[in-house]
């Protein structure tokens, strides 16, 4: 029998409850697991929804279920308001997902991202990505007070002196330190290029244990990133996983190569795009045959699917990438089996599950 | 037209329109020199230390503002954060950048090199690297600066210097 196997580590007593501990591990969350066991790890964005109700979130993310390690909560992506990104990972952790959440410098000082991270924490969350954000002037809010208190590197050494140091930044002691992830965002398809190897390394040192980057259209500049990354050595001291995601049309791909922060789409994809028939089906495939191309890069530890829009199409490119190579992603059906067919102390302790 | 505001609110300085950023680019073209001549600036400055002890740092506080802010607006069009780190980046003034960001560019400088936000303007931080790589110590790029101290702002940089406060 061929039944793809959730690894036993995966797997805690009921949903919400965090992993069993694991020796060297910072957190008790999934993603750490997959990344640490060398597995090429998935990870997709959470568009959230403009609405107050849990079921938009339940209804987005099942398009995930049983396909990723990681489900990224946004914040205020594009500088447009949405449900918030703690809210959404709690939401998602009570389900036994594993969500990461996206802090974002723009929108809060100091003394908030601080109290949120504690509050992320006790809710379950144990993986977050520290991120600039976008400037309010592309959002719907572009009168907004932009706050940039922190940026991404300080916020970054900030969580690691929490979860370390069990200290604020302030110096105040936390007597219960959260236990997290430490993530953080690079564009290799930005200027400087040659500095951006080097951002990553300061990144490191900040407290970065992960990466992941902005939409990867192009394969050369990558692969020239990845060469540097890879000669400093940082391939080791942190996991990288290349942002990717399916173009709807020719004319889409050309808007946001203009109007969004950051993203580099070279002719060549437009072009490719403009000669299929059915544009949508080809950016498919052209995500597809870029992630198989991705995986073949050295130091890549994994990809982070950004199907804005295409969530529905999250499982089919999964799938027909063979990046899984049998391996089961936690899904939702899972943590219902652990929680009413097995007593808690037998899971996590070597039992393999497989779908109800 | 109206203009998103920096996320740094200038105490001295408002930030510049369009295109008018003439000298500043020229200090950082010559962020060599610019980089002899602080560490001048700063020998004299530690020198000095036990004269300005004498006269008091807070009496000193307002005519060094005024000394500096002149100088290094002209220069470096500097936003009197008062914790002065032209020297870890490029002599590229960081507090140019809207997001505020001083440990490097954000992801969102365009293909041109340019800003994010103001489409005009060449990232502070595209200009820092630039900088730094010309500089004796430009490594000092990669040191991971702590977030703002926002008390500071307004105060000399100069003065903190000469008191061994940073650095």
């Amino acid at each position: 029998m061929n039944t793809p196997l959730i690894h036993p580590h995966d797997l805690g007593p009921t949903p919400a409850a965090p992993l069993p501990e694991l020796p060297d591990h910072s957190s008790r969350g999934r993603l750490e697991r997959v990344l640490r066991r060398g597995e090429f790890a998935i990870t997709a964005e959470l568009n959230p929804p403009d609405s107050a109700n849990p079921d938009d979130v339940y209804e987005r993310v099942a398009h995930f279920d049983g396909w990723v390690d990681g489900i990224n909560a946004t914040d205020g992506s594009g500088a447009n308001c949405h449900m918030s990104s703690v809210a959404i990972c709690a939401l998602l952790t009570r389900v036994g997902y594993s969500p990461i959440l996206q802090i974002s410098c723009r929108d809060y000082n100091r003394i908030a991202i601080q109290g949120n991270v504690l509050g992320a924490a006790a809710l379950g969350v144990c993986n977050v990505l520290a991120l600039t954000g976008d400037g309010v002037q592309g959002g719907d809010h572009p009168e907004a007070k932009p706050v940039f208190d922190f940026d991404s590197t300080s916020l970054l050494a900030t969580m690691k002196k929490m979860r370390d140091e069990r200290a604020f930044l302030s110096g105040r002691k936390i007597t219960d330190p959260p236990r997290l992830f430490l993530g953080a965002a690079e564009n290799p398809f930005a200027p400087p290029y040659d500095w951006r190897p080097l951002r990553l390394a300061k990144k490191i040192a900040a407290g970065a244990q992960y990466f992941q980057t902005q939409y990867c259209y192009d394969i050369p500049l990558l692969k020239t990133f990845m060469q540097k990354v890879r000669d400093m050595g940082l391939d080791k001291q942190a996991y990288i996983l290349i942002g990717v995601g399916p173009l709807p049309s020719a004319k889409t791909a050309k808007w946001m190569r203009s109007n969004v922060a950051g993203v580099h789409i070279p002719d060549s994809v437009i072009k490719r795009l403009e000669g299929a028939e059915n544009q949508k089906a080809e950016g498919i495939k052209l995500c597809i045959d870029l992630i198989q191309e991705i995986h073949e890069i050295a130091g890549v530890a994994g990809v982070h699917i950004m199907a804005y829009r295409q969530e529905e199409s999250v499982g089919h490119i999964v799938s027909e990438s063979g990046i899984l190579k049998g391996r089961q992603p936690f899904r939702r059906a899972f943590a219902t089996a652990a929680d009413s067919e097995m007593p808690p102390s037998t899971v996590g302790m070597g039992q393999v599950l497989t779908p109800a | 037209m109206s203009r998103v505001p920096f996320a740094f609110e200038a105490s001295t300085k408002s930030p510049r329109d369009g295109a008018k950023f003439a000298l500043r680019f020229w200090s950082n073209a010559h962020s060599r020199g610019m980089e002899k001549t602080y560490a001048a600036l700063e020998k004299f400055l530690r020198f000095a230390a036990p004269l300005f002890k004498a006269i008091g740092y807070e009496r000193m506080e307002k005519p060094m503002v005024a000394i500096e802010k002149t100088i290094k607006g002209a220069l470096f069009d500097c936003r009197m954060c008062g914790q002065c780190i032209l020297s870890s980046t490029g002599m590229s003034c960081p507090m140019n950048c809207p997001k505020n960001l001083r440990n490097g560019p954000c992801g969102g400088v365009r293909a041109n090199g340019n800003c994010e936000v103001y489409a005009e303007m060449p990232c502070v931080w595209v200009k820092a690297w630039e900088g730094s790589k010309a500089m004796d110590e430009g490594n000092k790029i990669m040191t991971v600066q702590p977030a703002i101290d926002h008390r500071l702002k307004g105060r000399s940089s100069w003065l903190a210097v000469s008191r061994g406060a940073h650095e």
